[in-house]
């Protein structure tokens, strides 16, 4: 076990796979010399050379549909797009090529999308988005959103290794910020799994990435005892781990950093009703962003991100209930 | 100003020859075309019996582009086939009757009744399965010529596109990465002249779309589409080329869509003149006429060819017939992946 951030565990997770798998190279814009926007890959071209570490042209279209093709020839690409918003250039290729390949024409396409999400430090509304829902939503797509610093690391193999496209979220405001003991061997966490943040009896947060911290400074808020289920993964995501939790305590508040309608907050409280309503206690109760483009503006973003303060209000309101 | 080569018509017996092509190669060509153009008009009349659901789409006209370039192809390099480029799935071996099932739906066909028309490919023949997107699959074989590159190896990939297609973005970034990093990676634009009801003057604006291949920093060449032989020459030469390390060459084949765009469409927008023009220069008579002039077809042999292709085709409607409506309980089954489905030729 070592100490790592976030960010050191995301790369330890992808060398470990390059140095065991010489089918696995990465490429993106500026992922080579300069090491990528966030510097996940910095020394990887000296390490790997740079026909396994491809500087590509600004091409999101040519990055996704090339590591599909290459994918289909045996290799496991792993393609970084700069910003997780920037994924809408590439959609086509995710959505249309990658993700029917398999249930269409037999052939499985098992490619890894870097996508550095999220929000929290004035990126503004084209550098900040957490598109997860939109992609959980296209059947043959994984989406991964790990907050800590070991799932990182063993979601990222996990992701590797997954014949399927796999999203990988990784949150930009957990980058430097949260660092963890990260074990120095290879292991996997499994896709499809939630970890149970913190244990707690009274009420329950379904959460993932970034906002699994706002919830456990907002449970610091409060006068109870508080559950945090980290899904971890998104889809697939881990049913019966939410419905457990929902047995145990009745209350439950789902909170994700992606805008409220049609967010996969929704999915989540609408399976609860249909296969929990007799535990509940309470409403299902959601704290998200609203709907409206990410702010600029620090004020603003405040505003637009689910902050300690708001989450804490709508747990004294369930727990009131 | 034209920028990429004008590739001459094709020529004797001898040059032929010299290409690499033998008599018998000469005579599978003819096959093959006889089988794409057959295969699609009995397809019209599964159609017209309302045994094809959805809409049904062929390339008439487009049968000596297809098979001349399909033939030029290794057997280890693969190639992203469009709807117009049935010759590609036949000269690859794809069975005629897995045609007929797909066009069906049925579950024999390649896509097991998921996909219909021409968005089908086995994988295992080297082909991959077109989307409705186009050209959504030409970056997509840059991507197959990458890995070739990334691991050395001798093959190459083939994407087609029409001339449609050239006007959206991912062709511009898949040839674009393609001269960048001099990809193995053959591209083929079908020029039929119609995209859907638009024509060329109003998809682009230079001569030649090959011309545009000196922008990315590779060779263009425009040949006769109709002219099978001068399309195999061009495709070899630049499959050589990539297979030698020499990077991408665009190859426009110039043909006219002899038909709509799709079975529901008459083409009235078309001038008749035009089809009337192209109808004689239709590649599978053109063929037939060199082959007889150059290489000594007999009627005998016509006799015999022409007998194969009827027999192949009937057997094949029939085996199609009978093969049975996909089964609504699969409708899941390999939405994802499971490490056994890597177990494929391409996936070691």
């Amino acid at each position: 076990m070592s100490e790592k951030t976030y960010l050191q565990a995301i790369s330890d997770g992808l060398r470990t796979e390059m140095r065991r798998d010489n089918r696995v190279f990465v490429l993106g814009e500026d992922v080579g010399v300069y090491g990528g926007a966030f510097k996940v890959t910095l020394g990887f071209q000296e390490e790997f050379g740079s026909w396994r570490v491809i500087d590509t042209p600004l091409s999101e279209t040519a990055i996704v549909a090339g590591a599909t093709g290459a994918a289909m020839m045996g290799l496991r690409p792993v393609a970084e797009m700069q910003f997780a918003d920037f994924v809408s250039c590439a959609w086509d290729h995710l959505v249309t090529v990658a993700a029917k390949q398999r249930w269409r024409a037999g052939t499985p396409v098992p490619i890894v999308l870097r996508l550095p999400s999220g929000g929290g430090f004035s990126g503004g509304p084209f550098h900040s988005q957490n598109p997860e829902s939109s992609f959980a939503h296209i059947p043959g797509l994984k989406c991964v959103c790990p907050a800590t610093p070991e799932d990182a690391k063993g979601l990222m193999i996990s992701a590797i290794e997954d014949p399927n496209p796999v999203l990988f979220f990784e949150h930009k405001h957990l980058y430097r910020r949260i660092k963890g003991e990260v074990p120095d061997e290879r292991y996997t966490t499994p896709i499809g799994k939630a970890r149970i943040h913190a244990e707690g009896d009274d009420v329950t947060v379904i959460t993932w990435g970034a906002m699994v911290y706002t919830a456990e400074e907002a449970a610091k808020m409060v006068d109870a005892s508080v559950e945090i289920v980290d899904l971890r993964t998104v889809m697939p995501w881990d049913k019966q781990a939410v419905l457990d939790s929902v047995r145990k305590t009745s209350k439950v508040l789902v909170l994700h950093e992606d805008t409220r309608t049609g967010g996969f907050g929704g999915e989540i409280a609408a399976t609860i009703a249909e296969e929990a309503f007799e535990d509940l206690d309470a409403p299902v109760k959601r704290v998200t962003a609203p709907d409206s483009p990410v702010p600029f503006s620090p004020v603003l973003e405040k505003a637009f991100i689910p902050q300690p303060d708001g989450v804490a209000k709508a747990l004294k309101e369930l727990i009131s209930y | 100003m034209a920028i990429a080569r004008v590739a001459e018509p094709s020529g004797s017996l001898q040059e032929v020859r010299e290409w690499g092509l033998d008599r018998e190669d000469l005579l599978q060509i003819y096959r093959n075309m006889l089988i794409t153009r057959g295969v699609e008009e009995r397809g019209h009349i599964l159609y017209r019996q309302g045994k094809i659901p959805g809409s049904f789409y062929t390339g008439r006209g487009n049968e000596a582009s297809s098979v001349g370039v399909a033939m030029a192809m290794g057997a280890d390099d693969v190639g992203t086939p469009l709807h117009r480029d049935m010759g590609v799935h036949i000269t690859r071996g794809v069975e005629p009757w897995r045609i007929f099932a797909q066009y069906m739906g049925r579950a024999d066909g390649p896509t097991h009744g998921r996909d219909g028309n021409v968005h089908m490919a086995d994988s295992r023949l080297g082909l991959l399965a077109m989307v409705s997107h186009l050209p959504a699959m030409l970056p997509v074989a840059v991507g197959c010529a990458l890995a070739f590159r990334i691991r050395e190896e001798q093959r190459v990939a083939v994407a087609w596109y029409g001339e449609g297609a050239s006007a959206r973005g991912d062709t511009h970034e898949g040839m674009n990465f393609a001269g960048v990093r001099r990809l193995p990676v053959v591209f083929i634009c079908d020029n039929n002249q119609w995209a859907y009801s638009t024509p060329t003057h109003l998809e682009y604006a230079v001569e030649h779309l090959a011309d545009r291949a000196n922008a990315y920093g590779f060779d263009g060449v425009v040949v006769d589409g109709t002219d099978v032989l001068a399309v195999y020459r061009e495709a070899k030469r630049a499959i050589d080329k990539a297979r030698g390390g020499g990077g991408p060459t665009l190859i426009e084949c110039q043909t006219l869509r002899m038909e709509g765009h799709a079975v529901h469409d008459d083409a009235f927008y078309v001038p008749k003149e035009l089809f009337e023009r192209w109808a004689e220069r239709d590649p599978i008579e053109r063929f037939r006429t060199w082959l007889r002039s150059n290489a000594d077809l007999s009627d005998d042999e016509e006799e015999q060819i022409g007998a194969y292709v009827k027999k192949l085709l009937n057997d094949a409607l029939q085996k199609a017939e009978e093969s049975p409506q996909p089964d609504p309980a699969t409708l899941l089954d390999g939405v994802y992946a499971t490490p056994e489905d890597l177990d494929t030729p391409h996936h070691k």
